[in-house]
């Protein structure tokens, strides 16, 4: 059976530097995938390259099946930062990516979603920092995406907004069925919203290893905290870094 | 257990809701009026040679007679030259440096020239202007753009390299053609810079006005300059200075609220206090 999303990455360098190499992975429909490891092993490289900014390496990306090269409306990139275009109001920037006229049903119902009704004639600057990320996430909803990817989506926000975003993420993703393929340096916020952690080496290769989460949803932090799937992974990460 | 407690400097809360009063015009009134009555006590009371600076009080009553001799028309001539100059080296300079900053072909075709041409000052165009052109309107005009362009098109040139690659690959990510990315990404993420050369290029532009109209002309503040000159006028002189003071001010400070009206999206030092 095809996946969703396959990415095949079979070499990528930056000059004489090769960051991923030999790197596969498959993303099922309606499935949330985190890529976890130490911040340089080509997570936030992979992730260019699924959504189409980066064409300069070897191998394929495929979206059911047939290979894209560049960007596709069908695939969603939410960035570290929130990157609102400062000039435009809340509503201009949710709709920013949209081809045909704004439809302003779809906006005000975007906006009720990541709980910022009567936001949307703010510009950026009145915002906070999770607020912004939040219009981003709307932004990138509002083209309806199959694929969300995220790089470190909420790695700038306080602990208590980034468990809000989580929430919000993990809602979303199930009320429109998204896949998400969500690149975190964060153990646990990798537990809580993952079907399938994948653990990425500092070392140019293959996936270092996989671990399931077949927990159900929604889940409890305080549970999660539990659970035995965090020594394990940690595990992993300590051995990648004994290397 | 005792509970922790952290002293920390509370925020002054007054500070962001204070209600602000518009301060700033009687203080900045403040030195020219001293200025003023000072060299009005300083002439009258034989300090100051009155044939080389006339008293204010001189310079008003001047001002009053040149009103009822002709004022209007040196006002509308000088006014119309920097109009007409202005715009036409400023939307030269709009389009030639979106090309060059867009285009790396452009820029290396162009940008050299550019830079050699901004390296002459450009008042040592003026003789070869005369000969070219006469002494008509056509070399003012010309001495004008070019006074007004460089300011502008280094304003689009640094503004457009310096827009953020993080904001064009949003651009990028919605798949904009690349006349999209320029209209709805490059040109308002530039706005800023490209204001800041039309204000530069403006002010630029009543410089050399003046330096065309003292060469050349029998109409404008310039010529009144040079008229006082010839005529050992200090008060005609200094009454055209004010005049050139008020419309350069005038005009800077339209251009000044063009750019707060269009950049007030931007979170900066200038825009706390409409925050």
């Amino acid at each position: 059976m095809t996946a969703l999303l396959e990415l095949a990455v079979d070499e990528k360098r930056y000059g004489t530097r090769t960051v991923l190499r030999g790197f596969h992975l498959r993303l099922e429909a309606g499935e949330i995938v985190s890529l976890i490891g130490a911040s340089g092993c080509g997570k936030s490289s992979l992730l260019s390259i699924a959504a189409g900014l980066d064409g300069q390496y070897r191998g394929s990306v495929r979206l059911r099946g047939a290979a894209i090269r560049g960007t596709h409306a069908e695939i969603g990139l939410i960035f570290q930062e929130p990157r609102l275009f400062p000039w435009l109001t809340v509503e201009q920037n949710i709709v920013f990516g949209a081809a045909d006229a704004p439809d302003a049903g779809r906006v005000a119902a975007l906006l009720e979603e990541v709980g910022l009704g009567g936001f949307g004639k703010s510009l950026p600057k009145q915002l906070s920092g999770g607020q912004a990320q939040r219009v981003a996430i709307a932004r990138g909803l509002y083209t309806r995406p199959r694929v969300l990817l995220l790089d470190e989506p909420f790695s700038a926000v306080d602990a208590f907004t980034r468990m809000r975003l989580q929430d919000l993420l993990a809602r979303v993703a199930a009320q429109y069925s998204l896949s998400v393929l969500l690149v975190t340096h964060d153990i646990d916020e990798a537990l809580y919203l993952s079907d399938r952690i994948v653990l990425m080496d500092g070392v140019p290769g293959p996936a270092r290893a996989e671990f399931e989460v077949n927990l159900e949803r929604p889940r409890d932090r305080a549970v999660l905290a539990t659970s035995t799937l965090k020594p394990a992974i940690l595990e992993s990460l300590h051995a990648v870094h004994a290397i | 257990m005792k509970p922790h407690t952290i002293d920390l400097p509370l925020p002054a809360a007054s500070q962001d809701t204070a209600p602000r009063k518009p301060r700033l015009l009687p203080l900045g009134l403040l030195l020219p009026l001293l200025a003023v009555a000072g060299l009005e006590f300083g002439v009258r009371s034989g300090l100051v040679l009155a044939n080389l600076m006339p008293a204010p009080s001189e310079i008003a009553s001047t001002l009053a007679w040149l009103t009822q001799n002709g004022l209007a028309g040196h006002l509308a001539s000088s006014c119309l030259r920097v109009a007409a100059g202005f715009a036409f080296g400023a939307s030269l300079a709009l389009v030639l440096g979106a090309a060059v900053a867009l285009n790396p072909r452009t820029e290396r075709l162009l940008d050299p020239s550019f830079q050699a041409l901004r390296a002459i000052p450009s008042l040592a165009w003026v003789p070869l202007l005369l000969l070219w052109f006469g002494i008509d309107e056509t070399p003012k005009l010309i001495l004008i753009a070019i006074g007004a362009f460089f300011p502008v098109y280094m304003g689009v040139v640094s503004g457009i390299r310096g827009v953020d690659r993080k904001l064009l690959e949003v651009g990028q990510l919605y798949r904009l053609s690349p006349l999209a990315l320029a209209r709805r990404v490059l040109l308002p993420a530039a706005l800023p810079a490209v204001l800041t050369g039309l204000r530069n290029g403006l002010s630029l532009a009543w410089m050399f006005m003046v330096a065309a109209e003292l060469i050349a002309a029998s109409q404008g503040l310039g010529y009144l300059l040079s008229d006082g000159r010839e005529s050992s006028r200090a008060d005609i002189m200094l009454a055209a200075i004010v005049l050139l003071a008020l419309l350069g001010k005038l005009s800077d400070t339209a251009m000044g609220a063009l750019e707060a009206r269009l950049l007030s999206w931007r979170d900066s030092y200038a825009n706390r206090r409409t925050r």
